[in-house]
C-alpha cells in the first residue's frame, strides 16, 4: 500500500480523522488533507498557513517603484523635451508613474509567490479524488508505516488505498 | 459545504457551461453581426481616412474619446468593488464578485481600444509604449496619455489577475466533472489545483494583498483619465476637482452596469436561487448614494463656475445649461439623479426591476455627461472666432454601438465558458450560513438548559 486515504462528508468527521492520525504518531508533514473549499473554522486548514509572501509583495513593489524611478529619469534625460516650462526630470508627473508600477511591482510578486509557494502549475501528482470537488474531504497519509493504525484512524470515513 | 447542498450548487452553476441552448447560438450570431459591423467600419475608417468622422477644428476630441471615459468609468463596476467588498468581508458578496470582476476586464479592454481607434493610424499605437528603440526616441513621461498608458495597463493586469486566481478551484471543480477536449482544457486551465490547505492559503493571501492594491489603483486610474482634461487649459477642464468628479462617476455608473449584467445573469442562465433581491437591494443603496454623490459634485462644479464668472466658462455654462446641449444636459440630470432618487429611495420601488430601470437610467446620463464634458468645452474656448461645432457621423455612432455589443459579447461567451458566480465561494459562504443555525440552537439550547 503506498497511501491509504479516506472521504469524509463532514469537516467535523474530517477534523476528528486528523486529530486521529496525530495521536497515532503520524506527523503533520506526513498527513494530506484535500478540500473543494477553504475550511478556515477547522484545525486541519490552519496547516502552513505562515507565508512571507507580504514581505515579497512588498520587496516587489519597492523594485516596481526602483524600475519606475529609473525609467522615468533616463528617458526624460535620454530626449530631453522642454514640456510647459517644466524641469527635464520633472518628479510631479513622474510620482504618477512610480506610483502605478509600484502598484504593478506588488501584484505581480503577489501572484509569482502563490504560484511558486502553491506549486501551480504542476501535474498532480499528491493523493487526490475527485469527490472532493463535490464537497467531500480527503484526509490521507502516502506511504504509512503502520497502515493498520492509520486504518483505525480514518475509519469514519470513506476508505480507501493507492 | 457537502453532500447534497455543495452538489446543487455545483450542477446549478455548471449547468450553462455543459448545456448549450440554441438561443445562446442567436445572441452569439446578432452580437457578432453587430461586432462585425463595427470592425468594418473601423478599418473603413482607416482606408477612408479620419476625415469621414464629424472630428474636425475645434472639436478633436468627441465620440471616441466620450466611449473611452465611459468605458473606463463603466470598468469601475467590478474589481474595485469586489475588492472593496472582499476586504470588509461583506457576505453578500459572493454571487456578486465574480459578475463585476469580468464587467472591469472587458470594459477596460473596450475602453483602452478608443484612443488607438482615435489615433487614425491605428498601426503606430506602440508610440505610446516606453521601449528603448534605435533613435532612443521615448515618449514623453509629463503627457497624460502616457500616464493613462500605465494607469491602464496597470490596472488591466490587475484585473485579469483578480480574475482570474479564483477562476483556478473552480476549473479544477469543472475539470472533474467533464470528459475528453473540455476535461484536458480545463485541467490545463485548473494548473494542477488539488485544494491543499497550503494552496487555499496562499490562494486566499494573494487575493487580500491584490485588493489592497487594487483599490488606489481604480481610483488613480479614473483620476489619471480626469488629468487627460484637467490639465489643459480649456474652460471648465481646468479644475482640481475633476479627480474626485471622475471617480465618483466612474463607480456610479459602473455600479449601474453591473445591475443590468447581474440582471440579465440572473434572467437568462436561471441563477434566481443565487443572485436574490436582496443582492440588488444593496447595490440599488449604493446606486442611490452614488447618485447623490455625483449630484453634489455637479452642484459644487456648476455653482463655483457660475459664481467665479469667467466669461470663458460661463459660456460653456450656458451653453449646456440653456443653448444647444440643453436638452442632452438635462436628459442627464433626470437619468442620473432624478430617476435613480425618485425610484430608489423607496423601498416599494426599490425591486429588481426597479434596479435596472434605474441603472439603464445612470448608464445613458452618464454617457452624456462624459459628452458634455468633451464636446461644450472644446466648442467654445477663449476666443469666439474660433468657436466651432460638432455632428456625429455614421462611422462614429457605428462604433459606439458596436463596443456595447462587444461588451454583450465577451460576457455572454464568458459566462458560458466559466462559471459567472464564484462556486467555491459561494460554498464557503454556506459555512456562515451553517455557523449561524449552529451558533442559534447551541443559544436555544443554553436557554432551554435548567
Amino acid at each position: 500500500v503506498s497511501a491509504i486515504y479516506a472521504l469524509f462528508t463532514s469537516p467535523d468527521a474530517a477534523q476528528r480523522a486528523v486529530n486521529m492520525l496525530q495521536s497515532a504518531g503520524v506527523g503533520d508533514d506526513r498527513i494530506t488533507i484535500v478540500t473543494g473549499e477553504p475550511y478556515e473554522e477547522y484545525d486541519f486548514a490552519h496547516r502552513d498557513k505562515a507565508t512571507w509572501m507580504w514581505y515579497i509583495a512588498a520587496a516587489g513593489g519597492f523594485v516596481g517603484l526602483a524600475t519606475a524611478t529609473w525609467l522615468a529619469r533616463l528617458t526624460e534625460l535620454a530626449w530631453p523635451l522642454p514640456t510647459g516650462n517644466m524641469p527635464i526630470v520633472a518628479w510631479w508627473p513622474n510620482l504618477i508613474i512610480m506610483f502605478e508600477l509600484t502598484m504593478l511591482g506588488g501584484i505581480l510578486a503577489a501572484v509569482a509567490t502563490l504560484l511558486v509557494t502553491a506549486k501551480l502549475p504542476s501535474k498532480r501528482t499528491g493523493l487526490y479524488d475527485p469527490a472532493v470537488m463535490d464537497g467531500q474531504i480527503l484526509v490521507g497519509v502516502e506511504g504509512p508505516s503502520d497502515a493498520s493504525a492509520v486504518e483505525r484512524a480514518l475509519a469514519g470515513g470513506e476508505l480507501r488505498r493507492v | 459545504m457537502s453532500g447534497p447542498a455543495a452538489r446543487k450548487i455545483s450542477d446549478d452553476l455548471l449547468r450553462p457551461l455543459l448545456r448549450t441552448s440554441w438561443r445562446f447560438y442567436l445572441l452569439v450570431a446578432v452580437l457578432g453581426s453587430i461586432v462585425l459591423t463595427g470592425l468594418c467600419t473601423w478599418f473603413y475608417q482607416m482606408w477612408m481616412g479620419f476625415g469621414i468622422t464629424g472630428i474636425n477644428n475645434p472639436v478633436f476630441w468627441a465620440f471616441y474619446i466620450t466611449n473611452f471615459v465611459f468605458w473606463i468609468g463603466i470598468s469601475h463596476a467590478g474589481t474595485l468593488i469586489s475588492a472593496i467588498l472582499r476586504l470588509v468581508n461583506a457576505g453578500w458578496r459572493r454571487p456578486v464578485t465574480r459578475c463585476a470582476e469580468v464587467i472591469t476586464v472587458f470594459a477596460l479592454m473596450i475602453g483602452a481600444m478608443f484612443p488607438i481607434i482615435h489615433l487614425g493610424r491605428p498601426w503606430l499605437f506602440f508610440w505610446l509604449v516606453p521601449y528603448p528603440n534605435q533613435r532612443m526616441i521615448w515618449p514623453n513621461f509629463r503627457s497624460p496619455l502616457v500616464w493613462d498608458f500605465f494607469a491602464i495597463n496597470t490596472y488591466l493586469t490587475g484585473s485579469v489577475l483578480f480574475l482570474v486566481l479564483p477562476m483556478i478551484p473552480d476549473f479544477a471543480l469543472v475539470r472533474d466533472r467533464t470528459t475528453g477536449l473540455r476535461r484536458r482544457i480545463y485541467g490545463a486551465l485548473a494548473l494542477g489545483w488539488r485544494g491543499t490547505p497550503k494552496q487555499w492559503h496562499r490562494l486566499e493571501s494573494a487575493m487580500s494583498i491584490m485588493a489592497i492594491a487594487i483599490i488606489p489603483v481604480a481610483v488613480s486610474v479614473h483620476t489619471i483619465v480626469s488629468f487627460d482634461f484637467s490639465m489643459a487649459p480649456v474652460p471648465m477642464w481646468h479644475s482640481t476637482m475633476f479627480g474626485p468628479y471622475f471617480v465618483a462617476g466612474a463607480i456610479f455608473s459602473g455600479i449601474a452596469g453591473l445591475i443590468i449584467a447581474m440582471a440579465a445573469v440572473r434572467k437568462f442562465l436561471h441563477l434566481e436561487e443565487y443572485l436574490h433581491p436582496v443582492h440588488f437591494q444593496n447595490l440599488g443603496k449604493l446606486l442611490l448614494l452614488m447618485s447623490l454623490l455625483w449630484g453634489y459634485f455637479v452642484f459644487a462644479e456648476r455653482l463655483t463656475i457660475w459664481y467665479g464668472n469667467d466669461t470663458a466658462e460661463v459660456a460653456v455654462l450656458n451653453v449646456t445649461q440653456r443653448g444647444s446641449f440643453a436638452p442632452l444636459y438635462w436628459t442627464m440630470v433626470v437619468c442620473n439623479f432624478i430617476l435613480p432618487l425618485f425610484i430608489l429611495s423607496q423601498k416599494r420601488l426599490r425591486t429588481i426591476a426597479g434596479c435596472v430601470i434605474a441603472s439603464f437610467g445612470v448608464c445613458i446620463g452618464m454617457w452624456l455627461e462624459r459628452f458634455l464634458i468633451v464636446v461644450p468645452s472644446l466648442g467654445h474656448k477663449f476666443l469666439p472666432y474660433a468657436w466651432g461645432q460638432y455632428r456625429p457621423r455614421p462611422v462614429e455612432l457605428i462604433i459606439t454601438v458596436s463596443t456595447f455589443a462587444a461588451m454583450a459579447l465577451l460576457y455572454t461567451l464568458f459566462s458560458k465558458f466559466v462559471p459567472i458566480i464564484s462556486i467555491w465561494e459561494l460554498k464557503v459562504g454556506g459555512h456562515d450560513v451553517q455557523e449561524t443555525r449552529l451558533e442559534r440552537a447551541e443559544h436555544v439550547v443554553g436557554e432551554l438548559r435548567p
